[in-house]
């Protein structure tokens, strides 16, 4: 951090705003911590307009407050069925978190606390964790059955319960990554074209009009990819919760 | 790359954790049971609404059934009595049709037995008024006394001749 570079990855740059240390623990309250704290406030605010007037017929604030809800509920009884309910506010509140730490970074000077892989693998840890304690407590030993579905032929058993193990354990690498991929590359992509609209003078119109066109692609993005990880969340606890 | 400074992982970690603490308390203790209780209070409107209309659905249901009753009933009752009117109105008609057939019988039985006194009294004048004449012409003719006896005999007999 001792030379100021505007690079397109100088975005990325986690910067101490209160320096704490506790017990030889660096925990400084960063931009990073101001966002996530930014999106516990913009949680909380929305559902404090969308509840103010509870009335018959939704207002605008209102309906995106109950879509939200619907469409993550939803979600889960889709995926899980009425036993998972119990782990819905859960999931909510992962969607929500996710979802306003992407839309959030997408406005100029902000930070994106998602871009960072500590962060997503954090939550795809814990969600691993959750699920693999949900499973053994759920089904005993037999969640292990997981890896090799009943009825399962011996020489095909052989290749397919490694291949199984794989992919159980990759789960938290491939969930973390595919947020981190997908925010960094979009921000990248802003920076880099919002760069040339300087130096390409007059011609600049050109990469301005793509940054606005990528910004939408950007917020589509911001909104899928707090979907999926929510959704992909819900599914491996649907395989803890019914094991097939 | 900045996401890879091990430095910052402690301090991101520490709010993120503070953070997502929060923000499932004001989740599952603020946002869900709010937006859940608005929810379940509008189905709950919406399904005593639907209960009110099925109820009054059925009472009108009641109300139609009823009329109809009250429709087929009176729609009976005109075809009884208009069935008792035009069965009354022929047994008199027929009746009375009986009646003045005997009467017109007895008048016909009648005049036919005063035209059949009366042909024969003509009848039996005829005769003598024929002898008469015949009497006459004889007696101017040829000068013969006929007495009234032979003459009616020989009226009757041509008569009988001509017939």
């Amino acid at each position: 951090m001792a030379t100021e570079d505007q690079g397109p990855m100088a975005q990325f740059e986690i910067k101490s705003l209160i320096d704490l240390n506790v017990g030889g623990y660096d925990i400084s309250y960063t931009n990073s911590a101001l966002f996530m704290t930014l999106a516990v406030i913009c949680t909380f605010s929305l559902f404090w307009a969308a509840t103010r007037k509870r009335t018959m017929v939704p207002s605008r604030i209102q309906s995106i407050g109950e879509l939200m809800f619907e469409f993550v509920a939803g979600m889960v009884k889709e995926n899980v069925g009425k036993e998972g309910m119990k782990y819905f506010p859960f999931i909510f509140t992962l969607f929500v978190f996710i979802l306003f730490g992407n839309v959030l970074g997408l406005l100029p000077y902000s930070f994106t606390f998602t871009s960072h892989i500590i962060v997503n693998a954090a939550l795809a840890v814990f969600i691993f964790i959750a699920v693999t304690i949900i499973g053994f407590a759920t089904h005993g030993l037999h969640y292990l059955r997981l890896f090799c579905p009943a009825g399962t032929p011996l020489p095909v058993a052989i290749v397919l319960v490694p291949i199984e193990i794989m992919s159980y354990f990759i789960r938290p690498v491939s969930l973390s990554l595919r947020l981190f991929a997908n925010m960094l590359a979009g921000h990248v992509l802003l920076k880099v074209l919002a760069g040339f609209v300087i130096s390409l003078g007059i011609f600049g119109v050109v990469p301005f009009l793509a940054v606005g066109a990528v910004t939408m692609l950007e917020i589509m993005v911001a909104l899928i990819q707090a979907y999926v990880f929510a959704l992909l969340s819900t599914i491996y606890l649907n395989d803890a919760v019914h094991l097939h | 790359m900045p996401q890879f400074d091990p430095s910052t992982f402690s301090s991101q970690l520490f709010w993120l954790l503070i953070c997502f603490v929060v923000l499932y308390w004001v989740v599952s203790k603020f946002a869900i049971p709010r937006i859940g209780d608005i929810l379940e209070q509008r189905e709950r409107v919406v399904q005593d609404d639907l209960d009110r209309a099925e109820s009054l659905k059925g009472e009108a249901e009641q109300t139609l059934a009823d009329y109809e009753a009250a429709m087929a009933d009176a729609r009976e009752q005109a075809r009884t009595l208009m069935f008792k009117v035009t069965s009354d109105a022929k047994a008199a008609a027929e009746s009375r049709n009986r009646d003045i057939g005997e009467e017109l019988t007895a008048q016909i039985a009648d005049a036919e037995q005063r035209i059949a006194s009366a042909r024969d009294e003509a009848m039996a004048s005829l005769t003598s008024i024929a002898a008469d004449a015949a009497k006459d012409a004889a007696s101017r003719l040829a000068g013969l006394e006929v007495n009234s006896g032979d003459a009616e005999a020989a009226v009757s007999a041509a008569m009988k001749g001509s017939r």
